[in-house]
C-alpha cells in the first residue's frame, strides 16, 4: 500500500475554481448606456439644426452637474465612485434631461436639473433602486419651480420670416451671463411650443384646422418638432434593433396617445388635435422610446410593459387635452412609475410547471 | 366653503361610526397578535429569554414589557422579523442571555452519565431518554439546542456540539 | 418512421456559441487504458454501492466490485483488469458537485482481461429480471446526472405515454452524444427499442438538435433500417437549454412537468442516447457499464477529441492522452460551460456523470466577477426557461425573504445559467440562487424543528399537567378514604360506647 502510485509524465495540477455558468456575459451596462447615447445623436443633430445650440449648452452643463452629484453622493455613501461613474447612466440621464429642457435657459436651471436627477436616484439607493425616472423627476421639479423659464421655447428655424434667431455665441452669453443683444428682451426671442399654442387656441374656441394652416404646424406635427420627433423615433428603432429596448413600451405608449387622439379627432376634428400632431409634437417620441423605456423605473414583465406603456400614453394624452400643462409625458411617466411594483406583481408570468394562479 | 365643511364633517362622522361598528361587532382578534409574534419566534421553548416559554415571551413583547432582542436561538433574523411586524427598531441581540443556537445539539458523555434523570426532566421537548440509574442519551433529531439540560447535570457530562458533523 | 422538424421554440433559452467543432474532427478514441483507476462507489444518484472486493485482490474488466446499496442504487464494476490497490475515501465528481465517496483504486495490468463470470443469457424474457440486470450492470443515466437507470425504468410500468430519447446535447462544448450517434447509430437504436419494450412505450421520440446534421443523418438511417413503427426522429431547434428534461418535454409535447414532480408523473420517460447504447451493449454482449464517451476539449488542450474512457480514469491521464495542456489553462471544467462546474485539480477521477472535460484557456471563460447594480432590464426574465423573474428573486435572495422566494418559484430554477449570460450588470445570478436554495433548505429545516419542538412541548405540558392532576386526584382519593375510615372508626367507637352504655344500663336494671 505504500508503494508510489504510477504518475503521468506531469504532476497533478491545481486550478482555480469558479461557480457555473462559465460562459462570458454577452452585454454590459456601459455598452448599453453608450448605445442609448449614440441613438440620441441623430435627434440631437436635428434639434440643433432647428432650435440652435441650446441643447448642447444644456447638456454641457447638466452632464458635469450630474456626474459631480453622483461622485459626491457616492463618496458620502462610501460606495465605489469610479466604477459607478463609468456605467454611463448619469450621462444618459443628463442627455434625456437636456432633450426635455427648453433650449434657452440660464445655466443654473440645467445645473440644478442635473443635481436633482441624480439626487432623486441616489436617495433611493442609486442606479437600479430608484422607483422614478431621474430625468423626469428633475424636469417635473424644474417645471413646477420655474414655470416661466421652463415654458419659453425658441421657434424653429424657418418659422417666422422676420425672426432673427440668436447666434450660438449669443445663446451661450445668455446662458452663462444672462446677457442678451442690446435692447432686446427674452420675450422677443421665445415662442410658445406648438402643443402650447394649439392648446391655447382651442381654449379660445379656434378650430384645429384653422391653426393647422398657420406656420406653427408643419406637414403633420409641430413645425420643426416633427423632424426632431422623427429622428428620435429613428434612434428608438435602432435601440429596438440592437435589443436594448423591447417593443412593448414604445408601441403601447404611442398607441395610448394615438388611439384616443384619433377617436376624438374623428368625433370632433375642430376641437381635438389629430393623432399625428400629438405623436410628432412635444416629447411623445422621446417619452415612448427613451424615457418610458428606462428599465429601472419601468415594468419588467411583458404584459406589465404593455400596461405601463398604455398608461403613460393615455395619461400623456389626458394631461395634454384636459390638464393644465401643454405636455404631459413627464407627469405621466412619474405616475406610472409609482404603479410599477403593483403592475409587476400582478403580471408575473405563470411559472413553468405551475397551474394558473 | 359650507359644502366643504359639511362634506368633510359628514365623511369623518360616517367613517368613525363605521370604525366603532367594526370594533364592536367584528370578532375580537387580540389573541392573534400574540399568535403572530409567537410564529416569528423559534418556538423551541428554551426559556433563555427569561420567560418560561415562547408564548409567555410573546405576550410580554405584546404588552411592551420585553425587548425584542432576547431570543438567542432566533438571532438576528428573528429580531428583524419582529421589528418589521411590530414597527420597532431592530436592536442587537442581548448577548448576556447566552448562546443557545438551533445549529447545535446536546450530547451526553455516556461514560460519565450516572443516570440521575435530571436532564430528561429539564428537557422542554422530551428529547432525552433513559431509565433511572442507566445511561441517558439525546435524540439529536429532536434536540433544539436550548441548553436547559446543561445546568441540572450533577457530573457535567452534557456538551453542545454542532448539529451536522 | 415519422420524421418531424420542430419549429416551435422554448419559452426563454438562448443561442450560444456551440464550440463543438474542435472535438468532432477526429473519431472517438477507443481502447485507452490508464495505469491507475479510481472508481467511486457513489458516482450515481441515490445511495452508494457496497464494496465486495478486498485490497490486493485481482479483478478482471467488467467484474463487479461493488453491489447496489439501498434503492435507488446501482452496481459498480472494474473498468479494466488489474489489482485492487486501496479502498479509501476520495473526492469524485458527480452530476452537480464534488462528493466524498468510497473509492476502489485499481492498478491496471494493461491486459484488459474480461470477466468470465457474468450471466450466460444477459437478456432473459422477464421484464423484472431484465431491469435487475440493468441494475447489476451498473447502468446509470449518461446524460450527466447518472441517476440509476433501473430505478427510472421501474417507475413507469404501464404508464409511459412516450419514451423520449435525448440526443439534443444543447450544452456548449459537449459532443460525446453527437459522436456516439455518428459512430454507433445502429446500437443506439437497438438499445432504444429495448428500453421502449421495458417501459412498454407506445411511442418513442428521438430528439436531436439541428446543429448535428451528421448525427441526424446516421440516426435517420438506423431508424429506417430498424423499421420499428414506434420510433420517430425529431429535429429540434438549437437553443440552450432545449436538452433539459423539462424543457425537452415542453418543446416536444407542449406539456409541462408539474413543479416538484418527475416527468413520469405525466407519462414521459427521458433517456440519454448514451444510456441506450449502454443497454444494448449489456443486452447483446453481456457487458456491464465500464466506460463512457467523454469529450475532452477547450482551448487549453492540445488535441480536443472524444475518448471512450474507462470509468475511474484520473483526468490528467485523459488530458495526456489528448496531447496534454497547451496555452494558459485557467479553469478545468467538469461538464459543459453552462452547468458544468470547475474542478480544483486534475487528479480527480472520471465517473459515469463525466460527459465532458473542458480545459479552458485564458479568455475562454468568465474570469472577471465585477458587477454593476441590477438595472431591472428584465433580459434574465425573458431568457428564463422556467419563466421566473430573476431580478425579483435577486432582491428576495439578498433580503433572505423566504416567503417571497417561495412565491417567486426559487425551487423551479433549473440553474441553467441563461440569466447570468445575458445580464448586462454581470451579476452572478445562478450562484446566488443556489445559495438561496441552500439557505431556504436550512430555513425549512429550522421551521420543521420549531414546529416539532412546539408540538412536543405542548404534549409534554399536557403530560406533566396530567401527571400532576393524577397525583392530586390520588391524594384527594387517599385523603377522602382516610377521612372516611376515620369517620367509620369514630362511628364504630361511638357505636361500641353506646352499646356498652346500654349494656351497663341494662345490667343496672334489676
Amino acid at each position: 500500500m505504500n508503494e508510489p502510485e504510477p504518475r503521468p509524465s506531469t504532476a497533478p495540477r491545481r486550478f482555480e475554481t469558479a461557480a457555473p455558468p462559465h460562459a462570458i456575459p454577452t452585454r454590459s451596462v456601459p455598452a448599453i448606456m453608450r448605445r442609448v447615447l449614440y441613438a440620441l445623436i441623430p435627434a440631437a443633430a436635428a434639434y440643433t439644426w432647428f432650435f440652435g445650440i441650446g441643447l448642447v449648452i444644456n447638456f454641457a452643463i447638466a452632464a458635469p452637474a450630474a456626474l459631480a452629484t453622483e461622485a459626491a453622493i457616492l463618496s458620502l455613501r462610501r460606495r465605489p465612485v469610479r466604477r459607478a461613474l463609468r456605467d454611463g447612466s448619469a450621462l444618459v440621464t443628463a442627455a434625456l434631461l437636456a432633450f426635455a429642457l427648453p433650449p434657452l435657459l440660464p445655466w443654473w436651471i440645467p445645473a440644478l436639473g442635473g443635481f436633482v436627477a441624480i439626487a432623486a436616484k441616489q436617495l433611493y439607493g442609486g442606479l437600479g433602486k430608484n422607483p422614478f425616472n431621474p430625468a423626469m423627476v428633475a424636469y417635473a421639479l424644474l417645471l413646477l419651480s420655474f414655470p416661466i423659464h421652463m415654458t419659453q421655447w425658441l421657434p424653429p428655424r424657418m418659422g417666422d420670416i422676420d425672426y432673427t434667431p440668436l447666434t450660438a455665441i449669443e445663446q451661450v452669453r445668455y446662458s452663462l451671463f444672462d446677457e442678451l443683444p442690446p435692447k432686446r428682451t427674452v420675450d422677443a426671442y421665445t415662442r410658445a411650443t406648438p402643443l402650447d399654442a394649439v392648446k391655447e387656441g382651442l381654449r379660445e374656441q379656434r378650430s384645429f384646422q384653422e391653426m393647422s394652416a398657420t406656420s406653427l404646424i408643419g406637414t403633420f406635427g409641430g413645425l420643426g418638432w416633427e423632424w426632431v420627433s422623427s429622428f428620435v423615433a429613428f434612434g428608438g428603432l435602432y435601440l429596438l434593433y440592437a435589443g436594448i429596448i423591447r417593443w412593448q413600451i414604445p408601441v403601447a405608449t404611442l398607441a395610448g396617445i394615438a388611439v384616443p387622439a384619433m377617436l376624438l379627432h374623428m368625433v370632433d376634428p375642430e376641437r381635438f388635435a389629430s393623432a399625428a400632431f400629438h405623436l410628432f409634437s412635444g416629447a411623445a417620441m422621446l417619452g415612448a422610446f427613451f424615457i418610458a423605456t428606462d428599465p429601472v423605473s419601468a415594468s419588467t414583465t411583458d404584459r406589465g410593459r404593455l400596461i405601463f406603456g398604455a398608461g403613460v400614453g393615455l395619461l400623456t394624452y389626458a394631461i395634454r387635452t384636459w390638464g393644465g400643462y401643454p405636455d404631459g409625458v413627464a407627469f405621466a411617466v412619474l405616475l406610472m412609475n409609482a404603479a410599477v411594483p403593483l403592475i409587476d406583481r400582478f403580471t408575473r408570468p405563470r411559472i413553468h410547471g405551475h397551474a394558473e394562479r | 366653503m359650507l359644502t366643504a365643511v359639511t362634506v368633510l364633517t359628514g365623511l369623518s362622522l360616517a367613517l368613525a361610526a363605521a370604525l366603532i361598528a367594526a370594533s364592536r361587532w367584528l370578532p375580537e382578534r387580540g389573541d392573534d397578535a400574540v399568535e403572530r409574534i409567537e410564529r416569528l419566534l423559534p418556538r423551541i421553548q428554551c426559556a433563555q429569554c427569561g420567560y418560561p416559554g415562547c408564548r409567555p415571551y410573546a405576550e410580554a413583547i405584546l404588552a411592551g414589557e420585553a425587548e425584542i432582542n432576547r431570543c438567542p436561538p432566533g438571532g438576528e433574523s428573528t429580531i428583524r422579523a419582529l421589528a418589521e411586524l411590530l414597527g420597532r427598531e431592530p436592536t442587537p441581540l442581548d448577548t448576556s442571555l447566552g448562546s443557545a443556537s438551533m445549529d447545535r445539539v446536546a450530547r451526553i458523555d455516556e461514560t460519565l452519565c450516572i443516570g440521575c434523570n435530571l436532564c430528561a426532566r429539564a428537557c422542554p421537548v422530551d428529547a432525552i431518554v433513559g431509565l433511572p440509574q442507566r445511561m441517558h442519551t439525546v435524540i439529536a433529531r429532536l434536540c433544539t439546542g436550548c441548553e436547559l439540560c446543561v445546568p441540572p447535570c450533577p457530573v457535567d457530562c452534557i456538551q453542545l456540539v454542532p448539529r451536522h458533523g | 418512421m415519422v420524421d418531424v422538424t420542430f419549429e416551435r421554440y422554448l419559452t426563454g433559452g438562448i443561442r450560444l456559441a456551440a464550440n463543438k467543432t474542435a472535438s468532432t474532427e477526429e473519431p472517438i478514441l477507443r481502447g485507452f487504458i490508464p495505469p491507475l483507476l479510481v472508481i467511486g462507489l457513489h458516482q450515481h444518484g441515490g445511495t452508494s454501492a457496497v464494496p465486495i472486493v478486498a485490497v490486493g485482490q485481482k479483478v478482471a474488466k467488467g467484474e463487479p466490485i461493488a453491489l447496489p446499496g439501498t434503492p435507488p442504487s446501482t452496481a459498480v464494476h472494474a473498468s479494466s483488469s488489474g489489482r485492487v490497490r486501496a479502498i479509501e475515501e476520495r473526492l469524485i465528481p458527480t452530476g452537480t458537485k464534488l462528493r466524498a465517496s468510497l473509492c476502489i483504486v485499481i492498478e491496471t495490468d494493461g491486459d484488459d482481461r474480461r470477466f468470465e463470470g457474468g450471466p450466460h443469457d444477459p437478456w432473459p424474457e422477464s421484464r423484472e429480471v431484465r431491469i435487475e440486470r440493468v441494475r447489476l450492470a451498473g447502468i446509470a443515466g449518461l446524460g450527466g446526472a447518472a441517476f440509476p437507470t433501473a430505478t427510472k425504468l421501474e417507475a413507469v410500468a404501464g404508464t409511459c405515454k412516450v419514451l423520449i430519447v435525448n440526443g439534443a446535447e444543447c450544452e456548449p462544448y459537449i459532443s460525446c452524444d453527437d459522436m456516439l450517434m455518428r459512430e454507433a447509430p445502429a446500437e443506439i437504436v437497438a438499445g432504444v427499442i429495448r428500453m421502449a419494450d421495458l417501459v412498454a412505450a407506445p411511442r418513442v421520440i428521438i430528439a436531436i438538435e439541428r446543429d448535428k446534421p451528421r448525427a441526424l443523418e446516421a440516426m435517420r438511417k438506423a431508424v429506417t433500417a430498424a423499421g420499428d413503427p414506434r420510433l420517430a426522429i425529431c429535429e429540434i431547434p438549437t437553443v440552450y437549454p432545449a436538452g433539459g428534461e423539462r424543457q425537452l418535454i415542453e418543446l416536444l409535447t407542449g406539456e409541462e412537468v408539474p413543479s416538484g414532480a418527475y416527468p413520469s408523473s405525466i407519462g414521459y420517460v427521458c433517456q440519454n442516447v448514451g444510456t441506450a447504447y449502454a443497454i444494448e451493449r449489456l443486452a447483446a454482449r453481456g457487458e456491464p457499464l465500464t466506460s463512457r464517451i467523454v469529450t475532452v476539449t477547450g482551448g487549453g488542450v492540445a488535441r480536443p477529441r472524444n475518448v471512450e474512457v474507462p470509468i475511474g480514469t484520473p483526468i490528467h491521464y485523459l488530458i495526456e492522452q489528448c496531447g496534454g495542456y497547451r496555452r494558459n489553462v485557467v479553469r478545468l471544467i467538469h461538464g459543459g460551460s453552462m452547468m458544468g462546474y470547475a474542478l480544483p485539480a486534475d487528479d480527480l477521477p472520471t465517473t459515469k456523470a463525466t460527459s465532458c472535460i473542458i480545459a479552458a484557456a485564458e479568455g475562454e471563460v468568465r474570469e472577471s466577477f465585477e458587477e454593476w447594480a441590477c438595472i431591472r432590464c428584465g433580459d434574465c426574465a425573458s431568457v428564463c426557461p422556467a419563466r421566473l423573474q430573476p431580478q425579483e428573486l435577486l432582491t428576495a435572495a439578498a433580503a433572505r425573504d423566504f416567503d417571497d422566494l417561495e412565491a417567486l418559484g426559487l425551487d423551479d430554477c433549473i440553474e441553467c445559467g441563461c440569466c447570468d449570460v445575458v445580464c448586462p450588470s454581470h451579476i452572478v445570478l445562478t450562484e446566488r440562487f443556489r445559495g438561496a436554495k441552500r439557505a431556504f433548505a436550512e430555513h425549512a429545516r429550522r421551521l420543521a424543528l420549531s414546529a416539532e419542538a412546539e408540538e412536543r412541548h405542548k404534549r409534554r405540558e399536557r403530560r406533566l399537567k396530567q401527571i400532576e392532576e393524577d397525583r392530586r386526584a390520588a391524594q384527594e382519593a387517599l385523603k377522602a378514604k382516610l377521612r372516611a375510615d376515620e369517620e367509620a372508626r369514630r362511628r364504630a367507637v361511638a357505636a361500641a360506647v353506646e352499646r356498652a352504655r346500654q349494656r351497663k344500663r341494662r345490667d343496672a336494671e334489676p
